[in-house]
């Protein structure tokens, strides 16, 4: 079966996931994303590719920062961007996911950019597009549930490139709830598909999932040794729900095991980077010392982001 | 089908040719944009050979495309690089061949998103002909007609040195 995520000559129409894409669709991404960096620093901060062109914002679940990014990306394309507040609309008076998208489909839409509690929800509406041969409209996954969030985990890969020129040699260590992380699992097919030899999952027991091994992980349950020789550190957040439940016993408990102190980054090696797709929760995954430190790259994550949307968006319009 | 860079004209001399035509019109806030990939390639020889205060700016067109919606995005996009201001700046826009116009008007669009220059001038090696366009070249040493299916590419060896090369499509 083709990928869903692929046209019929092999090129990217949709962003789905970043499992099963091959290593020159994800460096033409980053390259093309390079070149979108020096945008903002002009008299105008605007290219024209996506002009006329109609980005919807489907947030079926909440994001500011996700949100804002995309449209910023679509603005700076100059594409009309459209944000539908999901949760005061049709939806809430029981209409469908795929009715919601054939209505804007009628309104000519021409990409949506989809954030959904559900895992799977933009493999839904891409194929229903095709199903109603929509072929000129493009489906973003903005994250999926606990599958997938292709967007952070090609600017976690941009940032990493930015810092580290190449992949071929790198140590990089995931920290935290990958259990229900879907940058985790982003990051992790990314990782692997760009040539890094070494990942390393760290987290306790109960918030790692059994399948790492297959996925070219190692795992690390004393964050002491995994984080030895690491070029790379990302921490995950702690969802604070997770707190109520069964798995963790407690976020200080939690902190003194899996929390980014100085000392702890001192294990790593010394120019390591840190990590983070926000929002963070000081004091409990990542101490202040840590995230305000002279390592972290956490804000340049969220400017490359933009970049990198901006490239995603383009590629996609231009299949 | 390719014909030997013997019939071809010199590159290299064009390009001093080129920057003679340009010498005696230069002001001393002249400054190049070379489009890439043969117009960079020649503003870095016209730097060279002409006294200008800065590097030669680098303009990649393929956000500015207006095929975009049949072509797609350029698998190579490049950073584009202007190190000086625009605005109020006299520049001139440098290129391999002129042809339809339209990499001139893209580049033209992009220009003016850096700032407002005071004049902008275009110089290129050939003018193939075949305008789609009102664009005419301000410098341009060689001028020839060409059939739709021939393609004028400049190229660059290893070694550096720019040669012509003529193919027929199908």
């Amino acid at each position: 079966m083709r990928n869903p995520q692929l046209n019929e000559n092999g090129e990217l129409t949709h962003l789905l996931s970043i499992e099963g894409l091959p290593r020159h669709i994800l460096s033409h991404i980053l390259d093309t994303a390079a070149s979108f960096m020096g945008i903002a620093d002009r008299e105008v901060k605007k290219v024209p590719l996506l002009r006329g062109k109609s980005v919807f914002n489907l947030f079926f679940e909440n994001s500011t920062r996700t949100r804002t990014t995309f449209e910023i990306a679509a603005k700076r394309l100059s594409a009309d961007v459209i944000n539908l507040d999901i949760t005061r609309s049709s939806t809430a008076k029981g209409e469908t996911l795929l009715d919601t998208i054939d209505n804007l489909c009628a309104m000519h839409a021409n990409m949506f950019v989809v954030r959904h509690a559900a895992s799977g929800a933009p493999y839904l509406i891409a194929e229903h597009l095709k199903r109603v041969r929509h072929k000129n409209i493009h489906v973003v996954n903005a994250g999926d549930g606990r599958h997938a969030h292709p967007t952070q985990g090609l600017l976690d890969m941009y940032t990493i490139r930015h810092y580290k020129q190449n992949f071929e040699h790198l140590t990089v260590a995931i920290v935290g709830d990958i259990l229900h992380s879907r940058v985790a699992r982003s990051d992790i097919h990314a990782l692997t598909t760009l040539g890094v030899p070494e990942v390393r999952a760290i987290g306790p027991q109960t918030l790692l999932p059994a399948e790492l091994a297959k996925m070219g992980v190692r795992v690390h349950h004393d964050m002491n040794e995994g984080l030895k020789g690491c070029d790379v550190v990302i921490m995950l957040r702690l969802q604070n729900e997770r707190m109520n439940g069964a798995l963790l016993p407690s976020a200080g408990e939690y902190f003194k095991h899996y929390g980014l102190t100085p000392e702890k980054l001192a294990l790593a090696r010394p120019d390591a980077i840190v990590m983070h797709p926000g929002p963070m929760n000081r004091g409990v995954e990542i101490d202040s010392g840590v995230a305000d430190g002279k390592q972290a790259v956490i804000l340049d994550q969220v400017t490359f982001g933009i970049a990198v949307r901006m490239a995603v968006m383009s590629i996609l319009a231009g299949n | 089908m390719s014909t030997s860079p013997l019939h071809l004209p010199d590159a290299e001399a064009q390009c001093r040719a080129l920057a003679e035509q340009i010498r005696p019109h230069l002001t001393p806030d002249t400054a190049l944009v070379g489009i890439y990939s043969g117009g960079a390639w020649i503003a870095e020889r016209l730097t060279q050979l002409l006294p200008l205060p800065e590097e030669a700016g680098l303009i990649d067109i393929s956000f500015y495309r207006d095929d975009f919606a049949e072509k797609g995005l350029h698998p190579q996009v490049r950073p584009t690089h202007i190190p000086f201001e625009v605005e109020g700046r006299k520049l001139i826009l440098v290129d391999d061949v002129l042809y339809t116009g339209r990499t001139t008007r893209a580049a033209l669009n992009e220009l003016f998103d850096y700032g407002r220059p005071a004049a902008v001038e275009l110089a290129v090696l050939a003018d193939r002909g075949g305008r789609e366009l009102p664009m005419a070249p301000t410098y341009c040493v060689w001028h020839l007609e060409l059939p739709r299916q021939t393609c004028l590419t400049l190229k660059r060896d290893d070694a550096g040195r720019l040669s012509w090369s003529v193919e027929d499509h199908a």
